[in-house]
């Protein structure tokens, strides 16, 4: 690990000044993807501010909805009251990834910053152009099993590895950002990552200086909230595919994928098809797909994975209106 | 690293400043350390204040033999800078018991022969420790059948302990020991 000076900081404006000011400067929060980089020498920040005491670690009523302080850790998300209750699928992605120790140290903000897990990042003896811009991508022509199969370019197919994202996707979740020059902004998840184009090394529309200070959650969505996982081993793994869904009896169904983009994928044009199963909104998601030979098994992974999230909220339905509890 | 001005939290008007005081509490006992920032938690504990009960396994949080307790929450200490954790209590194997007096954890693992080389078993028990703690809290698991109601299985044992790897495969055993625990310490005799 490079030498480095570090500060706690006091408050937010004062953490963004910090790294605006300071060459070379990062937060940090958790740490847990940042420090595993910077003992690869991936990330080599020269001062860290640390923004761990920033009092943004509530979670807290906004308008109809919540707002989420961006240093809350996964665990206390996934367990708190009315995210279980009224945000389901966020909770399920969340407790589907990392491990118990991880999500207890992980926080909102930095599991939206965390980094790919693309193998060809990660080995230093590798080119890739996210790492080190222009020198070439590994893995176009080598092992790309894991990678994404769509929204990816010439120079980059590296996948979005966050779960926690996936289901913000599904929910219409905004990003809340505190600029260098004091304003707050709110970005809609979709707007806030960019593709990879030809400068994949540029993840997020982030300015310099710029701190997420917190995620607004909409007011909630009535219906069965499912997020399914496929991964290679049953628990501590990132996904090969997964699916956000929420299922309002027969009158509505959204639904957000992971672990085959640069970001969470979702196609509104495709929802609108739910009702002629999960190979109409698959194919009309994923039309523009370009897998390689590795990694085309995802594509019907998908339509499988889908078909069994419709299933499941099917049998939710008829289970409530067993109940009596039918939210139709 | 050649500017002058920088460092703003040492104090210190070296241009690298590359110590900062660190003080918390380690195992009940008031610490202070003057460290590296780069310094893990986890090389915090072992090289400098040789608690060498926590163990470094992968040192990139894939493995947990370095499992300790931060203000009574597990979490990795290889992931973890030393300097974040001013004013904090910190955990480790020591402090949960001793040869003459073991944690029920500890006599459990002993009792079931949860651990074969040894060398994560450090690890699992903090974990261990922490997750009955997530689980009376009613914090849900991925294998939790209803969020709002985790209730203690072999299977949530399973999944709540995914993030200790331990390759002579000592996990049934390591089961069987936290069920011990769990019914005799935690829930007063409640079968699971």
């Amino acid at each position: 690990m490079r030498p480095l000076t570090y500060e706690r900081a006091k408050a937010p404006q004062q953490a963004s000044q910090a790294v605006l000011d300071t060459p070379e400067a990062k937060f940090i929060g958790g740490g847990t993807n940042l420090l595993d980089l910077m003992k690869l020498e991936i990330e080599r920040p020269a001062h860290l501010v640390d923004v761990n005491r920033l009092g943004l670690d509530c979670i807290e009523p906004h308008g109809d909805g919540l707002r989420v302080g961006a240093l809350v850790r996964n665990t206390d998300l996934a367990a708190d009251e009315r995210i279980r209750t009224e945000y389901a699928v966020l909770s399920r992605a969340i407790l589907s990834g990392a491990s118990g120790q991880i999500r207890n140290r992980a926080t909102t903000a930095g599991n939206l910053l965390q980094r790919t897990r693309c193998p060809y990042f990660y080995d230093t003896n590798m080119p890739c152009n996210k790492r080190d811009p222009g020198s070439g991508c590994g893995a176009l022509e080598g092992f790309s099993r894991p990678l994404a199969i769509i929204g990816t370019s010439d120079a980059c197919i590296a996948q979005h590895p966050s779960d926690m994202a996936v289901a913000l996707r599904v929910l219409d979740a905004q990003v809340e950002v505190l600029g260098a020059d004091g304003q707050v902004r709110a970005l809609e998840l979709d707007d806030f990552y960019r593709l990879p184009g030809d400068t994949p090394h540029i993840e997020t529309v982030m300015q310099p200086g710029d701190l997420i200070t917190g995620v607004l959650l909409p007011a909630p969505r009535p219906g069965t909230h499912v997020y399914r996982k496929v991964r290679d081993r049953s628990s501590y793994a990132f996904a090969l595919v997964s699916v956000a869904a929420i299922i309002n009896g027969r009158r509505s169904a959204r639904f957000a994928f992971g672990g085959v983009a640069p970001r969470p994928w979702r196609v509104e044009a495709a929802e609108k098809r739910w009702k002629e199963g999960a190979a109409a909104v698959i194919d009309t998601a994923f039309a523009d797909a370009r897998p390689t030979a590795d990694n085309a098994f995802k594509l019907p992974l998908l339509r499988r994975t889908l078909d069994a999230v419709l299933q499941e909220a099917e049998q939710a339905r008829t289970g409530e209106r067993r109940t009596g509890e039918d939210q139709e | 690293m050649s500017q002058s001005s920088s460092a703003p939290a040492t104090g210190s008007t070296s241009p690298l400043a590359l110590s900062l005081p660190v003080r918390f509490r380690v195992n009940g006992q008031a610490v202070s350390l003057d460290l590296d920032p780069r310094v893990s938690l986890l090389d915090a504990l072992r090289e400098h204040l040789g608690l060498t009960g926590t163990k470094k396994g992968c040192d990139h949080g894939q493995c947990g033999a370095c499992t300790v307790l931060v203000n009574g929450v597990r979490m990795n200490s290889c992931l973890s800078l030393a300097v974040m954790h001013s004013g904090d209590e910190v955990t480790t194997i020591e402090g949960l018991g001793t040869p003459d007096d073991l944690h029920p954890l500890q006599a459990a693992f002993v009792a079931h022969d949860g651990y074969q080389c040894g060398y994560c078993t450090p690890g699992q028990i903090c974990s261990a420790v922490g997750m009955l703690d997530e689980l009376g809290r009613g914090v849900p698991s991925h294998v939790t059948p209803d969020l709002n109601a985790a209730r203690f299985s072999r299977e949530e044992i399973r999944e709540r302990l995914s993030g200790n790897i331990c390759r002579c495969a000592a996990y049934p055993n390591i089961i069987d020991a936290v069920t011990e625990v769990y019914e005799t310490e935690v829930s007063g005799g409640e079968r699971p």
